[in-house]
């Protein structure tokens, strides 16, 4: 009986193991061990116990260093432009589309695919598109008699076709959050502000959006955290050229790693872009708490007044 | 209230037309272009969708499995073929050991009441904030110089059940917590253990999630490259890092590499068409849930 009781109470530790065990080797120890390694001056072929402590050298030498700034902005204004990007489109259509149309199942369902494949083969099908002669977006400027576009030879268009790129991959992903949210807002309020004589425009502008608010932002945050991630797209596309004007932070973390083999510099980007993402989602974190705070309160509130 | 059909504006319908258009196309063209000879590829003159379509390519890349010698191939490279075969072993190996052990973690966490949701959200959140990129550095050193696991399957299965296992463990949570504890508890009177219980009572119940969480799983593990590149060794090379070792090369064969970029696209397509509704939910429980 005792055995029993024991081999009970052993029981979730015997759950949680295997998860608990693999968790703690293969990424709490991997994160902490980077950040020792961006202390550090440190090659691939050695140990790390070889590597020799150089303190806060490597950031130092990364706040000096021009290109690494360059990437830092390009990071920024890529993130940024994307995500504005989507998010008004996303939104804009999924205000357009809620409705009951036949097609809409099937457009969901269409919409997931680009997000399903592959980045590699996303940034491959768009490498081909770019092409100067044979790729479909010159080929039929040309049908038209005008000049081919250099997509990803110039250095402006080049960021340009990254962000079309990834505008096309990811904005299915607002839109499919976006309706979600519009579906479940409660049918009351606009069925009220449609007895107070509201126009298509109005609901949308005082009730839709400030009611989907919270899914908004929390959506807006995490595309964000993962525009900060992209790097398959673009290191297929153009590898960060021509010069900097593509290289965003992951993959110049990438390509210092593995072209440059300077693994602590590298571990100090990692930081730094790590930290980034921290503030944004610690943000996301206080966000959220704050709108449940606030629900509640109107909740209770509310029964106050029904009582 | 029934919800009454309306009649809509045509212009909806086109616009709807328009959006599978420009979401299909490109995939369209891949899969066209991937039919198409190296020669129709770089002819301007052959149209983008309409021409004599050949296998040849799918010859070239599978060459290998082919049980005849196509005529076509001087010499059977046999690098993409055996890329498809680690990608399976990898992407099947970690989907399924992301699975067991996720599961047993998140019914221990959901009916032992160990930690809240609000800590494994918490984790699930703040590993979605980990880029893959920031994980590349100690990764390759720890895998390479401390557990020797560099150039193995072992070490990338490792490395992808770690990334995909908070994920894993909060999505099964909330079916979990679904399931109704009379039923365990009838059958543990019928004097089944708590394992006996897991693995015949709770986890047929949860098949739903487990389906959902299994193709977010594997699509990661298929899909990854960053990782992969790092610590593969020329056996164990999964489909994406083949594609841009290919590509990096100065003479691009267009329709081979599409057709290998079909290959892998293949996986994840048909999924969506099967489980479209559970891939919205579990991408949608993510944000609307926090």
């Amino acid at each position: 009986m005792s055995v029993a009781i024991k081999a009970n109470r052993l029981t979730p530790y015997m759950f949680l193991a295997p998860a608990g065990i693999i968790l703690i080797f293969a990424l709490l120890y991997p994160i902490g061990y980077m950040i020792y390694a961006s202390f550090l001056d440190w090659s691939p072929s050695q140990r790390i116990g070889q590597a020799e402590f150089i303190g806060f050298r490597n950031y130092v030498n990364l706040w000096g260093d021009e290109a690494f700034r360059e990437s830092f902005w390009v990071t920024i204004r890529f993130a940024a432009i994307v995500v504005t990007l989507e998010m008004v489109l996303g939104v804009g259509l999924a205000l357009l589309l809620d409705r009951n149309i036949k097609g809409m199942a099937m457009l969901r369902t269409v919409f997931i695919l680009p997000m399903m494949i592959a980045p590699i083969v996303v940034g491959l099908m768009w490498r081909y598109m770019y092409h100067p002669t044979v790729g479909i977006f010159n080929r039929t400027l040309k049908n038209f008699g005008f000049e081919g576009i250099p997509w990803l030879s110039d250095s402006t268009w080049s960021f340009i076709a990254i962000v079309i790129a990834d505008v096309w991959q990811w904005t299915p992903f607002i839109f499919i959050l976006a309706l979600a949210a519009m579906q479940s807002l409660p049918r009351s309020a606009l069925e009220a502000a449609e007895i107070d004589g509201a126009n298509e425009w109005q609901k949308i502008v005082m009730i839709k959006l400030p009611l989907m608010m919270p899914v908004l932002i929390v959506t807006l945050l995490l595309r964000l955290i993962d525009a900060f991630k992209v790097l398959e797209v673009i290191l297929v596309l153009t590898n960060g050229g021509p010069g900097l004007s593509t290289e965003i932070l992951a993959l110049r973390i990438f390509r210092t790693a593995q072209e440059f083999q300077e693994l602590g510099e590298a571990a100090a980007m990692s930081n730094l872009l790590l930290m980034m993402l921290m503030v944004l989602t610690i943000g996301m974190f206080a966000y959220s708490r704050v709108q449940e705070a606030r629900l509640a309160r109107q909740r209770a509130a509310v029964e106050k007044d029904a009582d | 209230m029934a919800v009454q059909k309306e009649t809509q504006n045509p212009a909806f319908y086109a616009l709807i037309v328009a959006l599978v258009v420009m979401s299909v196309g490109p995939i369209a063209l891949m899969l066209a272009t991937s039919f198409k000879t190296n020669v129709d590829v770089y002819d301007v003159s052959v149209p983008a969708f309409f021409f004599s379509p050949t296998i040849k390519n799918y010859e070239t890349v599978l060459c290998n499995f082919l049980w005849y010698e196509p005529a076509h191939v001087d010499y059977c490279d046999p690098t993409f073929g055996r890329a498809l075969v680690n990608s399976l072993i990898v992407g099947l190996i970690s989907t399924g050991l992301t699975l067991t052990i996720g599961c047993m973690a998140a019914y221990a966490l959901v009916r032992f009441r160990f930690m809240g949701r609000g800590t494994v959200s918490m984790t699930t959140l703040l590993m979605r904030m980990v880029p893959p990129a920031v994980l590349l550095v100690p990764v390759f050193g720890i895998w390479t110089f401390q557990y020797g696991l560099d150039q193995t399957y072992t070490g990338i299965i490792l490395i992808y059940t770690a990334m995909n296992l908070p994920f894993v463990i909060w999505i099964l949570q909330s079916f979990i917590v679904q399931v109704p504890i009379q039923l365990e508890e009838a059958a543990r009177m019928d004097g089944a253990n708590p394992f006996q219980v897991f693995f015949l009572v709770v986890l047929p119940i949860i098949q739903p999630g487990l389906a959902a969480a299994a193709i977010f799983t594997f699509r990661i593990a298929w899909n990854e490259f960053l990782l992969a590149n790092a610590l593969s060794g020329r056996s164990t090379r999964t489909v994406p890092v083949t594609i841009v070792n290919s590509i990096t090369e100065y003479d691009i064969n267009w329709g081979v590499i599409m057709a290998t970029g079909m290959l892998l696209a293949i996986p994840p397509i048909l999924f969506t068409f099967v489980a479209s509704k559970q891939i919205i939910t579990g991408m949608t429980a993510g944000a609307v849930k926090g």
